[in-house]
């Protein structure tokens, strides 16, 4: 595997996502989707529901990305995606990958239906999911996939009461021969991820942690630093679930058998994070410490 | 070849001629027959579709948004709850431009819940920017599907065609199936100017500003106003293209002539009755009657809902004595929504007749024969009330 890796120096130098987009600065989003896009590849047809993708595309009539690209309604993501495919086949084109990008709200609450049912189905499509754990585009409204106890502009006060939904388990237990996880903050393991889900037919999914600077409250030159200390942390892990075998990957493979960094050196660096008291954090790092037992024994073989 | 099959049926087989690429559907009754009979007939491979079993309605018609896009027929069916599931997919077929076809077999809607049939699931989708037929017998419905593949593809706008659950879609009626060449030259291969393609990328359906923008050409591109009011234009001139389509396929296949208003006893008529889809054949055994009494009437069914074709509409009625709408769908805290088009499409003409209007057979309430009379002999006639607040027909309580 190791020879195998992606690095900067063999990145294919083709941009398909004009610069001067409409992206914040310091989105994670424009990592994720630039260096996806490169290792997607331009035979490739892209759907898109609502998210701040869809604003970081750009304006009718102009376009930031060079591939085509259907815009869909929320909810319908995979079901549009599983279109394209079904047209790809009755016109008997073959080669074109189908690539489906949706933010947390549109995988994991109005579109989980949808891609769920595509998942059944087998549809054989890439699913990127960009995790920038609130409802963004709209102004940081909690979703599913809100860390527990951050404030948002639905959870202003408390913060979320209730835990982050875990989406890719929810996938892997569809039975998909691929689910990864990736972040932005490692951009070579996500192409890497892209590259190999290619190769693999059915549904694949993806879900990249995507810090974003004005949703979590970080100035936007620590994006790539926040996304890095989410993984070193243990709070988010990148691995690689395939066919059913589940194997810790990149950075987070390297964390098995060391110390990891405390989680609250990950919420210092938010305002998102103001509502945790010690309490609450110790109660984070107990889980993340059970959490990370448990991959102890997963990579040495035990369970 | 004549057949006799259920309406249903008729549908499957209008699809299955048609040539649809793609078809995706979720079961809903009184649907579920037609889907199941395509689904059969994709699996014994006469008809060379890709058939995707969905697990929602706004999921059959994202299908179809897709593949449409992807440049291939897509088809799909549904009725009620199923119809008003899909109803923000319905204004995005329409505003993306995509000639899918879709037949609703019309259901009245929940709650409570009902699955017998009234036309309020599709005159609830009136203004989703679809053009919507109504079909009164079996031969209609599979003539109406095949032509409106060609219609919806020679205007780029999604069709529906509408026929009554249970009442036609589950009876059995004799019609004829078109012979196959034949409807291959009426009807050719999809041939889209446009098609999502990555050797040739485009972005559909971006965000689009309020104002015009140019692009990087420096070429003027439509704002979201533009665009809309294009959809309305193209709408309204689809008029004369189901016109054209009809007269098409009257030359091919010897049927039609009537495309927006079919006429029953009219032409010496002081009155007409109206009613959309099977019932405007059901007054027709009231009319005769009626006729035999010494009452001059007829009846006018109305194919054509969306585009409304308001001028054909005021050329058929103006000049009776009295126009009597039965309609069955309400537009709650007002009246007929039929009624009310029609109307307003006589409200231009020198004469206008007294224009009665009456609310029946919702939820698959019996339309009885002697109400029909009743109605009617109320409505014509010299001590004939002023039109007046509608009526529901058939009340039992």
């Amino acid at each position: 595997m190791a020879t195998n890796k992606t690095t900067i120096l063999n990145l294919p130098e083709e941009e398909l996502v004009h610069p001067g987009n409409r992206a914040c600065s310091g989105c994670g989003l424009s990592i994720v989707y630039r260096t996806g896009l490169k290792a997607l590849g331009r035979e490739t047809i892209l759907v898109v529901p609502p998210s701040c993708l869809t604003v970081l595309q750009g304006l009718y009539p102009i376009a930031a990305t060079q591939l085509p690209c259907l815009n869909v309604t929320f909810a319908s993501t995979a079901a549009a995606a599983t279109g394209v495919l079904g047209a790809l086949r009755a016109r008997g084109k073959t080669g074109v990958q189908v690539a489906a990008w949706a933010g947390d709200g549109g995988t994991s609450d109005i579109g989980i239906q949808a891609l769920s049912g595509a998942c059944e189905r087998g549809e054989d499509f890439i699913f990127i999911c960009y995790d920038n754990e609130a409802y963004m585009n709209t102004g940081v409204q909690r979703s599913g996939t809100t860390p527990q106890h951050v404030l948002t502009t639905t959870t202003p006060i408390s913060g979320k009461q209730q835990q982050k939904k875990d989406m890719p388990a929810i996938m892997a237990a569809h039975g998909i021969d691929y689910v990864a996880t990736a972040s932005a903050a490692y951009p070579l393991d996500l192409y890497d991820k892209i590259i190999k889900a290619k190769t693999i037919s059915g549904p694949k999914y993806i879900h990249v942690h995507t810090p974003c600077p004005a949703g979590w409250g970080f100035s936007a030159r620590y994006t790539v630093k926040i996304g890095r200390l989410a993984v070193e942390t243990g709070l988010f892990d990148l691995y690689e679930q395939e066919n059913g075998n589940f194997r810790l990957t990149g950075a987070s493979q390297k964390l098995l058998g060391k110390k990891r960094k405390p989680v609250d050196e990950y919420f210092a660096t938010q305002t998102r994070f103001k509502g945790l008291d010690t309490e609450k954090t110790r109660a984070i790092q107990e889980e993340v410490d059970q959490k990370w037992a448990a991959h102890e024994k997963v990579a040495a073989g035990i369970c | 070849m004549h057949i006799i099959e259920s309406g249903n049926v008729a549908a499957a087989s209008g699809v299955q001629l048609s040539g649809a690429q793609v078809i995706a559907a979720y079961p809903i009754t009184p649907q579920t027959p037609l889907t199941e009979k395509l689904s059969e007939l994709v699996d014994a491979g006469e008809l060379n579709a890709q058939y995707i079993p969905v697990e929602s309605e706004h999921s059959a018609m994202s299908v179809c948004i897709a593949a449409s896009s992807a440049g291939t027929r897509a088809f799909t069916a549904t009725s009620a709850n199923g119809l008003l599931y899909m109803n923000e997919q319905l204004h995005w077929a329409a505003g993306a431009r995509l000639p899918i076809v879709m037949c609703v077999v019309n259901r009245g809607i929940g709650a409570p819940w009902t699955v017998w049939n009234d036309h309020q699931d599709a005159i609830s989708q009136r203004d989703t920017g679809w053009i919507q037929l109504f079909c009164c017998d079996h031969q209609q419905i599979i003539d109406t599907v095949i032509q409106a593949f060609r219609l919806a593809e020679t205007v780029r706008i999604p069709v529906m065609v509408c026929y009554d659950g249970y009442i036609l879609s589950h009876t059995y009626m004799p019609f004829d199936i078109p012979e196959p060449a034949a409807v291959s030259r009426f009807l050719p291969e999809f041939a889209p100017d446009w098609a999502l393609d990555p050797a040739c990328p485009a972005n559909l359906n971006t965000v689009t500003l309020p104002d015009i923008r140019p692009d990087v050409r420096g070429e003027t591109a439509p704002g979201y106003m533009e665009i809309r009011q294009n959809l309305h234009g193209d709408m309204r001139r689809a008029i004369d293209v189901v016109a054209d389509t009809d007269a098409a396929f009257a030359q091919t296949f010897g049927r039609g002539g009537n495309p927006f208003i079919e006429p029953y006893r009219c032409e010496d008529a002081e009155y007409v009755a109206v009613a959309m889809g099977s019932l405007s054949y059901q007054l027709r055994d009231v009319i005769d009657v009626l006729r035999q009494e010494g009452l001059a009437i007829g009846v006018a069914g109305l194919r054509l809902y969306r585009p409304f074709p308001n001028r054909a509409v005021a050329e058929a009625l103006s000049a009776k004595k009295g126009v009597i709408v039965f309609e069955k769908a309400v537009s709650y805290g007002y009246e007929g929504p039929l009624y009310a088009d029609i109307k307003a499409a006589l409200y231009d003409c020198a004469h206008r007749p007294a224009v009665h209007n009456y609310i029946l057979g919702l939820g698959g309430r019996e339309i009885k024969t002697d109400d029909l009379f009743d109605s009617l002999r109320t409505c014509c006639g010299a001590d004939a009330p002023e039109a007046r607040e509608p009526a529901f027909v058939g009340l039992k309580i």
